[in-house]
């Protein structure tokens, strides 16, 4: 009976103190400075103390070997801690995990590569960080090559290869490994169309092979067609745990629908990038208040408006956003260089307040999300489209258009009113 | 091609819970990831001599470029006594391991914080990654080596059989760096602040150890004992007794190897206390 369990969680809580983590690190000094009570004092409140979060709350399930488990939920619902959870990577406060085979784990595409060293370097040490043996790297080592497609460059330090390169390889790697349990977060938000099938398919494999997956995705396109279960994570809580897939999209999709302010603010968080620091990320009229949501279709007063801090200039720097719709597909992406090069807005360092116009007669009815992208182009993500770059939703309801033919919503991701005349010829 | 998992009766099983009472050290995981930490000490290795033009020639120049220096400034200006020995082989012996060990302990002292996105992304034991700081430094101290022997055969000085001690001094400076690295890269996890303090550290440190002058000079007693808790003072004694002939190891040896096992104890130990929450708070 035992032996059909692969994954078995039971009470599983973590807590994080906020605070310890990002905002502003502790330092000795203060701490001896402040006496050595003090000090015992902060140590006691630390570990107690108010100021702590339930990232996760009292979890439990079990996972059947085979399975291929969908993990869906809000930024911050506790998705990935579960996965670390999950790969030793931290430790519970509560609870119990027990695992029964090899757990691998993949929550971030090029763990440990180094730009400085080539491709062939950096698929043997990232192997190794991924816990592959040398040998087993040995064996598969063509296969990887093959999959990345990046025989020619294998020699080249991974700098200079191109960002969709760069994430092949590093996917390449780690598809290879053979666990019985594989915990993959996200990964395929980074890429092109290409790539991402291309994994997808490689994941299908894993699946079909009888390996236990855990996927935690924002595409629930992806967990709907590699996923024979789904979980929904809100708060750290199990809302909905179950065989029947698209039912459980269904309803994660239609509770999402928020009512919440289309903005992101940073609450201290530190971004590790001299380039760009975000501050706000939000819907605004031009003057720059925040706008309600939902707002209509016709509004043509609608921006998004990005604040930021800059430490460092480089003129690589390319920093927008990208629109999702409601399945989390991704509709287009804009930079503040989209443009030609006199037009660029000029960057200072210090706070940026950048702003964007959204054209009216653009998108349909229904829910929308916005996301930061950005990165030094052609050489690294600072903001890559995936897991957890700061996003806000807003919905878009009403306004249409000006006809008596088309007042309700069409299916379709766009509604744009087009111009239509009639042909006359002389 | 993928293959299906191999009968699920024989699956190893993990548990995870959170941990109490006693720490155990699992150095037979830190052995079972030794893969790993080959890696990282190469990977370590090989970006520092492709990054750096000079790469090997510096790690050459270094000790040479102090040696001259110590040479005018403490042999020939200060006149500072050298055991009978000429200035520059005496001052070089004492370089060498000083660099190693110094190097060593920077590398280790910003090791986990340097490390951060892989203590967040995957899991291994966390001892491993201030070991491989620690043990980069060897290819450097090989290079000096070679160096060494080339002024040993200048100035003509002759090999006995002490040399054969060598490597346990150069484990004893290995040893100090890890112990000490183990404290300060665990304390900078928690502490920022932690990291500036190393430079400042290693210079002080310098001072207190006989790399420009001999051992000899502290006087014996009490003196000599605090002295002695310096391990490196054992390490550079030893390393000019094995090579040079100078005076061999006395007390002061003895005091620097338990000093080492103290160190190395309790950096173990507070190491492996704070080691559960690096990936949380880091
Ligand atoms: N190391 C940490 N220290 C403090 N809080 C954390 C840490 N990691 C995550 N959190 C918090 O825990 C909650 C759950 O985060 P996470 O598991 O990353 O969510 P998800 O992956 O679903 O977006 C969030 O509120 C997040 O801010």
């Amino acid at each position: 009976m035992m032996s059909n369990v692969a994954i078995k969680v039971e009470n599983l809580s973590k807590v994080y103190t906020i605070g310890a983590r990002r905002e502003q690190y502790p330092t000795l000094r203060g701490a001896l400075t402040s006496g050595f009570k003090q000090f015992m004092k902060l140590q006691a409140f630390r570990q107690i103390g108010n100021n702590s979060l339930k990232a996760l709350d009292d979890v439990s399930f079990e996972v059947k070997h085979g399975d291929v488990l969908g993990i869906i939920g809000r930024n911050g619902a506790g998705k990935s801690t579960l996965l670390k959870l999950l790969s030793h990577i931290t430790e519970p406060s509560q609870g119990r995990i027990s695992l029964y085979g090899r757990v691998g784990s993949l929550l971030e595409v090029g763990t440990g590569f180094h730009p400085e060293l080539t491709g062939r370097d950096n698929i043997y040490l990232n192997g190794a960080i991924l816990g592959m043996r040398r040998a087993e790297i040995a064996k598969k080592f063509d296969e990887i090559v093959d999959f990345a497609e990046i025989d020619k460059l294998l020699d080249t330090p991974v700098k200079h290869y191109s960002s969709g390169m760069y994430v092949r390889l590093a996917f390449a790697v780690a598809a290879h490994m053979e666990p019985e349990i594989l915990l993959i977060d996200e990964v395929l938000a980074v890429g092109d169309a290409e790539f991402q099938k291309k994994c997808l398919g490689k994941m299908g494999d894993v699946a079909q092979s009888g390996r236990t997956v855990l996927f935690v995705s924002h595409n629930m396109a992806a967990i709907e067609r590699i996923c024979n279960s789904a979980m929904i994570l809100n708060k750290g809580k199990i809302v909905e745990v179950g065989n029947s897939v698209d039912q459980i999209i269904r309803s994660y999709l239609s509770n999402s629908i928020s009512s919440e302010k289309p903005s992101w603010d940073n609450t201290g968080i530190t971004f590790d990038s001299p380039y760009f620091s975000p501050i706000q990320l939000y819907l605004s009229d031009e003057q720059g208040n925040i706008k309600q949501s939902p707002i209509k279709n016709d509004d043509d007063d609608v921006w998004i408006r990005l604040i930021g801090n800059i430490e460092r200039l480089d003129p690589a720097l390319t920093i927008g956003f990208a629109i999702y719709a409601e399945n989390h597909e991704m509709l287009f992406w804009s930079y503040q260089t989209d443009q030609a090069e006199s037009l660029w807005p000029v960057l200072k360092i210090g706070t940026n307040e950048l702003k964007c116009r959204l054209q009216p007669h653009l998108l349909n009815e229904g829910t929308y999300y916005v996301k930061l992208v950005g990165g030094l182009h052609n050489r690294a993500w600072i903001f890559a489209p995936s897991g957890n770059t700061p996003s806000f939703s807003f919905i878009v309801s009403g306004g249409l258009s000006n006809s008596p033919l088309w007042f309700s919503r069409r299916p379709g991701l766009l509604a744009p009113v087009l111009h239509w005349s009639l042909v006359t010829k002389n | 091609m993928l293959t299906p998992p191999n009968n699920t009766f024989t699956l190893p099983i993990t548990v995870y819970e959170p941990s109490k009472g006693w720490l155990s050290l699992n150095l037979r995981e830190v052995w079972n990831y030794r893969e790993l930490l080959f890696f990282l000490t190469w990977r370590d290795i090989k970006v520092r001599y492709a990054q750096a033009a000079l790469g090997i020639s510096w790690a050459i120049l270094q000790p040479l470029l102090t040696m001259v220096i110590f040479s005018v400034i403490f042999g020939n200006l200060a006149k500072l006594p050298s055991d009978g020995i000429p200035y520059p082989v005496f001052s070089y012996v004492a370089l060498l391991p000083w660099q190693l060990f110094a190097g060593a302990l920077q590398r280790a002292g910003t090791s986990l914080v340097g490390n951060a996105n892989l203590l967040t992304k995957v899991y291994f034991p966390r001892l491993v990654i201030p070991f491989s700081a620690v043990l980069a430094g060897l290819v450097d101290f090989s290079l000096g080596f070679l160096v060494l022997s080339g002024l040993m055969l200048y100035y003509q000085v002759q090999l006995t059989w002490t040399a054969l001690w060598l490597p346990f001094f150069v484990l004893l400076a290995l040893l100090t760096a890890l112990a000490v690295g183990l404290w300060l890269s665990a304390l900078n996890v928690q502490y920022r602040d932690v990291q500036h303090a190393i430079p400042f550290i290693v210079q002080a440190w310098m001072y207190a150890s006989p790399v420009a002058y001999s051992a000899g000079l502290v006087p014996s007693g009490w003196m000599r004992v605090v002295y002695g808790l310096n391990p490196l003072a054992g390490v550079i004694q030893g390393f000019r007794w094995a090579l040079l002939g100078a005076a061999p190891p006395d007390e002061l040896m003895l005091i620097s190897v338990i000093m080492v096992f103290l160190l190395l104890a309790s950096g173990l130990y507070y190491f492996k206390r704070m080691e559960k929450t690096f990936a949380d708070v880091v």
